[in-house]
């Protein structure tokens, strides 16, 4: 592998990895606070799944980039501007609403991007999408329910989910934002260009938002920049949070 | 030096087969095809092994088995994690699933034809595992582990866990 690919690999790992890290660390935030004990368990299980993930992908951004970082050092040693991951994942849970439609709308795009990913020329990174695939598709139905249940509910879930859906659409361009760095790896079979799955993601969204008798956001402007590390002012926060004990004690072990 | 060990693969299997999964204990990390492979590389044993979900905590711990189970027949094991084919419930074998049930999990149905986009789908309801009824419903989408999921019978009026078709 020569050096720019070998840059342009860890760059997009970092950017499969952080959106998973940073929103399972967003909704490892319910634990003990969900609105029903099964909610709490899905929720806890749901983060699990993500930071799982997060984990295998770092380690191998690790490795692509061979300068002795680990998945840990990665994950607890980096600030805020060296974070990849689209802003819709640090944005604050909310309500439970608000929870469920971050993560519907976010694991739609990944299960349709991660369904071709397993067919990447690079081998370790196919076999980490044929996992991650199949937990993706239960998330997605989980949450897909669960709009439905709230949107075909009451008056008010009905209009509470709709607002979350209100609010989280002008974060939902950028997960199809596809930059020089994804069509170099896309052009050797590496990655999946992250737009592809729009026509998708746009249908299955549509049979969903029928069911729940919710309307699609007419909202045209869209946010972006988390994938330069240009991030909004939440994740700062949640990094003190998420990392505050590796860097109180550097090298810690249990 | 140590020589490379004189023991077959079918031994090695054999020793495999008594390590339990620490979560569901009534079935070994063979019979739930958590190992895949059994290789020697000098005089060390390489076991290839799986795992079930990329966040399952009980991962460590089985890596800890295996290579304990080995040490304690004087065998010298490491541990290599592979990812592709992904683990799939598919591999468990009849009678392992008999066992399941017969621990009161409902074992899990096929998992290769579901569809890509799983909205509003869901397979056929888990048969209960102490009474045989498919009168059930499920309560909870995620369980107690990563694996499993929360059913309830309609029937006999028992909660029951249903291992998670993946």
């Amino acid at each position: 592998m020569d050096d720019r690919t070998r840059g342009d690999l860890f760059e997009y790992l970092l950017r499969l990895g952080d959106d998973r890290l940073i929103l399972g660390h967003r909704v490892s935030e319910w634990c003990g606070h969900g609105p029903i004990l099964e909610e709490d368990i899905a929720l806890a299980n749901i983060a699990l799944d993500l930071v799982g993930q997060a984990n295998l992908l770092l380690q191998l951004a690790g490795e692509v980039e061979d300068r002795g970082r680990d998945q840990d050092a990665l994950a607890y040693l980096r600030d805020s501007v060296g974070f990849r991951n689209v802003l819709l994942v640090e944005t604050p849970n909310g309500d439970f609403g608000d929870t469920i439609v971050r993560q519907f709308l976010f694991s739609l795009h990944a299960l349709l991007v991660l369904d071709q990913l397993q067919r990447s020329t690079h081998e370790a990174l196919a076999g980490i999408a044929a996992k991650a695939v199949k937990e993706t598709r239960y998330h997605v139905r989980h949450c897909g329910e669960w709009i439905v249940k709230l949107g075909d509910g009451t008056e008010e879930s009905h209009d509470r989910v709709q607002r979350s859906l209100d609010r989280a659409w002008r974060y939902t361009g950028e997960l199809f934002e596809c930059d020089e760095i994804d069509a170099r790896l896309v052009a050797q079979g590496i990655a999946v260009d992250p737009s592809v799955a729009r026509e998708s993601w746009d249908a299955q969204l549509c049979e969903v938002l029928a069911l729940a008798t919710l309307s699609a956001p007419t909202e045209t402007h869209m946010q972006s920049g988390g994938r330069r590390g240009r991030h909004t002012e939440h994740l700062g926060h949640l990094l003190a949070e998420m990392q505050i004990v590796a860097r109180s004690h550097p090298g810690a072990q249990w | 030096m140590v020589a490379r060990p004189t023991v077959s693969r079918d031994e090695i299997w054999a020793i495999l087969d008594d390590v339990r999964d620490p979560e569901v204990p009534v079935l070994s990390v063979v019979e739930l095809g958590i190992v895949r492979a059994v290789e020697f590389e000098g005089d060390e044993i390489v076991v290839d092994i799986t795992p079930t979900y990329s966040g399952c905590p009980a991962m460590h711990e089985i890596e800890r088995s295996v290579v304990g189970a080995l040490a304690a027949h004087g065998l010298t094991s490491r541990i290599r994690t592979v990812f592709s084919p992904a683990w799939t419930t598919d591999w468990m074998s009849d009678a392992a699933r008999e066992k399941l049930r017969r621990y009161g999990i409902a074992p899990p149905g096929q998992a290769s034809e579901t569809a890509l986009i799983p909205l509003m789908r869901r397979g056929a309801a888990a048969a209960c595992p102490f009474c045989g009824s498919r009168e059930t419903e499920t309560r909870s989408d995620f369980g107690s582990t990563a694996c499993k999921s929360l059913q309830f019978c309609n029937a006999c009026h028992q909660p029951f866990e249903h291992f998670k078709a993946i």
